[in-house]
């Protein structure tokens, strides 16, 4: 079972409490009546299903309710870091550099 | 006591016999013996029937990775258990064991027959021998195989004892106490640290148990465990026995399944079976030690063939010799040591058959002083003996010549195929093996926890270096939690260190076609089946493996692995570490269901929620129906009623007078803040900004790709409060959507999200009389048609309860539902339905409720849409806002597939009888006479038998269905075609009269 950290709560608890939500850094368009059918077909459907390194999204289900992003290895199951909603996207290559 | 039994001898306790029975016949043995022990004691082998072929078999080992011995045990009424290994059962007065996988009796099968026909079932079998003809498949040949094929049968009776879950944190957490286990808890736990230490067997010493003649710091080894686990205890080391670390997981954490009772002859009835620990530990050291291989040669598998290695366990823990007359064949210098001690204590050693030509000299000297025959450079080709080995085939090997065999007698043949590190949890977290050319065996390389391997898991060999190296890694994981640590040196006198080689199958000078060499001794997995599998075109050992079954049974190879490994390598070609090992997984050992259970069955399996007014329906005899997690009432049957004539019953009473419906379990979300108009606009279809407090909408709810996800009457309380109402099911998905929308695309909106599902209790009144049964117990608000019409929502008290009251109906007739605070909720059910008694109030369920709204076409969202489902193909096009500049699902509906013609469309049907009823889920197509398969161009999403109608109705979703009204469609059954006509949705009072009041 997983440990992960919710940076809203920053605490460090175990995986029951979250529950995962998709892949990040998807923002639905601002003005969706304006996109073309390709644009809003990736929007709904088109994921990067990345080996590797993955952008996702967590919400502290039964802790404080709040959605999360996280960058988790989809090989080694690893949590690379998890941020804020409104943070920045980390890159990922000083991320890597991090955790070795 | 029985002449294997060697008085004194081993840690058993001869002043405490305990008597058991294997097959019904009384057995004799000593408290701490194994059942496979105490058998052996009493000279008996055959403990077992082989998988596939019915070969009698014996234990071949003396511990948890037994293949062969496993056997059926009951502790009384309820409390039987399959496949228990007899190497690992401890004996009680009145255990019963019986022999598995065996008819009629253990020494005369007739299932045998299998070992004759064992062409039939070679590698793959079960793709090959069985394939034709078709029809053979079903009526013979998986009846044939399901009665011959497996091991023990599954209690049929619900398990009577209870088990436990614990979790644990620990610093370090040490698996296996054995020398290198005891030396590393010592270590780290003298440094300071918090120390687990586990180990499978009742008493720690792991190897040691079976050295009694070693010495440690001039202490003999069974006297140092035994001041050495009292130091851990004194130290606050944690020391847990009987306790199995089955799988290694993420972050440290370690499944451990502690057995309390199965050793006891009665146990007390408040304690558990077995207690399953989660443990987080800040490091875990995996001292697991080395389990011993066999030689794959012919017939390998008779009773009375065991490793050497368990033969050594059995003399020196159990004081069991395994024979009278043994002889040995070993790639291995261990194997020797297992001859002297057993020619010690009276057994006579005809031979020691060692592979190699050249065998440590010191060994030979040793040999040599017993008297012991000593065939160095030979092979073993095969053995005789039907019920129990008898004789030994002995050849001499010269380079790859193989010379005339000399046949031995015997009554045990103790083998060695030297030693594989036990490195299954290890390998559970990924942590990488690297091929060790010295050792021919895979050795950790890469780690991908916090952790140590020590000793023989390490491939180190020798009490002295696995010792110093426990206290290495002990110390090395108390350093890295900030511990100073030093590491002990350890020395050891009467230690047996030594070398092996490790091998194929080995050679023979007879048709190795015809050799029954077993890898895999529990799947019945030979030599000739891997290579078969490699002739066939398998390259991959994951297919190998999968083709021939070879380590897939209960024992995941842990003995037949590296065997199974060599000779495919050698068959393919291509050295060991390119073929790679097939991948471990949890658990270590077959572990129970109730382990993993703990508390989690019955009642505590899944939560089941019930409403504030279930009580009442209970004590009134209600039928219930899951919904979610939730139990509702389903219909309220009368005496002699079935769910037909109750259904019936509410639905009339309820259209000609008043009915009573607990619809608490609907979802309900505040959504509150000066944002919320907004945010409600945003998220259901429907417009909200004019919709004036006090009023109240039906509202849809879409996912962004355009499909139905919820429906709900929302009503607006203020300007900035809405009263949201969901589907039973969908009220966490459908808040848990709010909340991502909310937090994650649009923060700026300042709107808070409350379930309060739980916190009111909701009951329906509908009906003529609903309103004349409500009035009187409302307080605060004018309920006249003027001042409170259809789709109103108020504030007020009922029956004394503060109130949210809506008017709505879901049933086409005048009807209001009232929340009040969940802890009124029976005692204002109880206050309605006293009062309607004058109006024949009936109180109606789930089924009725189906039936009263599907007469008016009301949807069910999740029954009559299935994800695929547009606002228009459901009917439902009015409740688009369609002057919204946005909202969740808009671009959805423009998408090219769902404006496109042809899209299957909510339509209602009637059977052309006016009798059939249609079952829900039916197919329907439009020419019953088309060649099958059919085109099927739709589906039946409700059907119920109408009283208000007068006949059957249906609601379906079909292809075009708008433009079908009038036709007629078909519905092919089983045994006849329905024939139906489409028709619009509603079925009664299409013009809403009864709405008013």
């Amino acid at each position: 079972m997983l440990l992960i950290h919710c940076p809203y709560c920053n605490q460090t608890l175990p995986e029951l409490e979250f529950t995962y939500a998709g892949e990040a850094h998807i923002a639905r368009p601002a003005d969706p009546s304006s996109v073309s059918d390709e644009e809003w077909r990736d929007f709904l459907f088109i994921r990067t299903n990345v080996k590797g390194p993955h952008y996702e999204r967590w919400r502290h289900f039964h802790g404080c309710g709040r959605y999360f992003n996280a960058v988790r290895d989809t090989v080694s199951d690893r949590f690379l870091i998890t941020y804020k909603t409104d943070d920045p996207r980390p890159e990922l290559s000083k991320l890597l550099e991090k955790s070795k | 006591m029985s002449s294997f039994r060697v008085s004194g001898r081993g840690r058993v306790d001869h002043t405490q016999p305990i008597q058991f029975t294997f097959d019904g016949k009384k057995i004799k043995g000593f408290k701490g013996d194994t059942i496979a022990s105490a058998l052996l004691a009493n000279g008996i082998h055959l403990m077992g029937r082989s998988f596939k072929y019915h070969r009698p078999r014996g234990a071949v080992t003396a511990g948890s990775e037994e293949p062969n011995a496993l056997v059926g045990t009951r502790r009384g009424p309820g409390r039987f258990e399959p496949n228990t290994r007899a190497t690992v059962q401890e004996i009680w007065d009145g255990l019963q064991v019986n022999s598995q996988n065996r008819y009629p009796s253990l020494s005369f099968d007739i299932g045998a027959i299998n070992d004759k026909a064992y062409m039939l079932f070679s590698a793959g079998f079960y793709y090959k021998t069985f394939m034709w003809p078709k029809s053979f498949w079903d009526k013979v040949y998986e009846p044939f195989i399901r009665a011959a094929a497996g091991l023990g049968v599954s209690p049929t009776e619900p398990d009577p004892d209870h088990y436990a879950s614990r979790y644990l944190h620990t610093d370090v957490l040490i698996i296996g106490a054995g020398p290198a286990g005891l030396a590393a808890a010592l270590t780290a736990a003298r440094a300071g640290s918090q120390v687990t230490l586990v180990d499978e067997n009742p008493e720690a010493g792991g190897s040691l148990l079976s050295e009694p003649s070693a010495v440690i710091e001039d202490v003999p080894a069974w006297d140092w465990v035994a001041k050495t686990v009292a130091e851990l205890k004194e130290l606050g080391v944690k020391v847990m026995t009987r306790t199995t670390a089955i799988g290694y997981y993420h972050q440290n954490m370690v499944g451990l399944c502690e057995k309390l009772t199965d050793h006891l002859a009665s146990p007390d009835a408040e304690t558990p079976r077995e207690r399953m620990w989660r443990v987080r530990a800040k490091q875990v050291v995996l001292a697991q030690g080395a389990l011993e291989k066999p030689l794959v040669f012919d017939g390998n598998d008779r009773p009375g063939v065991m490793l050497a290695g368990s033969a050594q366990t059995y003399i020196n823990r159990y004081g069991v010799r395994v024979g009278n007359k043994a002889v040995i064949v070993t790639s291995h210098d261990s194997a020797w040591y297992a001859a002297f001690d057993l020619a010690d204590a009276g057994t006579t050693i005809a031979a020691i058959v060692d592979t190699r030509s050249e065998p440590n000299a010191d060994l030979i000297a040793e040999a040599t002083k017993r008297g012991i025959r000593i065939m160095a450079g030979h092979t073993v080709t095969g053995t005789e003996g039907r019920l129990r080995v008898k004789s030994v085939r002995v050849n001499p090997v010269t380079g790859s010549t193989v010379g005339q065999a000399e046949i031995i007698g015997c009554d045990c043949l103790l083998m060695s195929g030297g030693w594989t590190p036990s490195l299954h949890l290890f390998s559970h977290t990924k942590g990488t093996l690297k091929w060790d050319d010295e050792r021919q065996t895979f050795l950790p390389d890469h780690k991908a926890e916090e952790c140590e391997i020590a000793g023989a898991g390490r491939g180190l060999w020798g009490i002295e270096a696995v010792l110093n190296d426990g206290a290495e890694m002990g110390a090395a994981v108390a350093k890295s939690l900030g511990k100073k640590a030093k590491a002990a040196s350890y020395g050891v006198a009467n230690d047996r260190s030594g070398t092996g080689v490790s091998h194929k199958e080995l050679p023979t000078d007879l048709d190795a076609g015809k050799a029954r060499a077993f890898v895999d001794y529990q799947n019945d997995v030979t030599a000739k089946d891997l290579r078969l599998a490699v002739r066939e075109g398998m390259r991959s050992i994951e297919h190998v493996k999968r083709y021939t079954t070879n380590g897939m049974a209960t024992d995941q190879g842990k003995m037949s692995n590296i065997n199974g490994l060599n000779i495919a390598s050698d068959a393919l070609g291509v050295p060991q570490p390119k073929v790679g090992l097939t991948t471990f997984r949890p658990p270590y050992t077959p572990t129970t269901f109730g382990a993993f259970c703990g508390y989690h069955k019955g009642s505590h399996f899944e939560v089941t929620r019930k409403t504030p007014i279930d009580s009442w329906a209970e004590e009134n005899g209600a039928a219930y129906e899951p919904v979610s997690l939730w139990r509702r009432a389903w219909y309220f049957p009368k005496d002699g009623e079935d769910m037909h004539a109750a259904v019936s019953r509410e639905c009339l009473a309820t259209r000609a007078s008043v009915g009573i419906f607990d619809a608490s379990t609907l979802g309900k979300i505040e959504v509150v803040g000066p944002d919320s108009v907004e945010f409600m606009n945003r998220m259901y279809t429907n417009p909200w900004t004019k919709l004036a407090p006090g009023r109240a909408r039906y509202g849809l709810l879409l996912g962004d790709d355009g499909f139905i996800r919820d429906d709900g009457v929302i009503g607006r309380l203020a300007d900035d409060r809405f009263h949201v109402t969901t589907t039973t099911g969908g009220a966490a998905r459908v808040l848990n959507m709010m909340e991502d929308y909310l937090q994650t695309e649009w923060p700026d909106l300042d709107v808070w999200l409350t379930s309060t599902t739980e916190q009111w209790a909701t009951i329906a009144l509908n009906g003529p009389n609903a309103r004349k049964v409500l009035e009187p117990f409302v307080e605060g608000l004018d309920m006249s048609d003027e001042a409170f019409p259809h789709m109103s929502v108020a504030e007020c008290r009922v029956g004394g309860f503060p109130a949210r009251l809506f008017r709505i109906s879901f049933t086409g007739e005048v009807g209001f539902e009232v929340n009040v605070p969940a802890h009124a909720g029976r005692a204002l059910w109880e206050m309605l339905f006293e009062a309607g008694k004058k109006y024949d109030i009936c109180p109606y369920g789930t089924e009725t409720m189906h039936v009263l709204r599907a007469e008016k076409g009301y949807i069910i969202v999740g029954q009559d849409t299935d994800g695929t489902v547009t606002p228009h193909d459901a009917g439902l096009s009015w409740a688009i806002g369609k002057m919204k500049p946005d909202f969740v699902g808009k671009r959805g509906l423009a998408r090219p597939d769902l404006v496109a013609e042809g899209r299957k469309q909510l339509i209602g049907l009637l059977t052309e009888d006016g009798k059939t009823k249609l079952e829900e889920g039916a197919q329907i197509v439009l020419d019953p006479n088309q060649p099958k398969p059919m085109k099927m161009v739709g589906h039946v999403t409700s059907s119920y038998h109408s009283d208000a109608a007068g006949r059957p109705i249906a609601m379906a979703l079909l292809e075009d269905g708008f433009n079908r009204m009038g036709e007629t469609i078909y519905i092919p059954m089983p045994d006849r075609v329905i024939k139906a006509t489409v028709t619009g949705t509603v079925f009664y009072d299409p013009e809403g009269e009864r709405l008013k009041l």
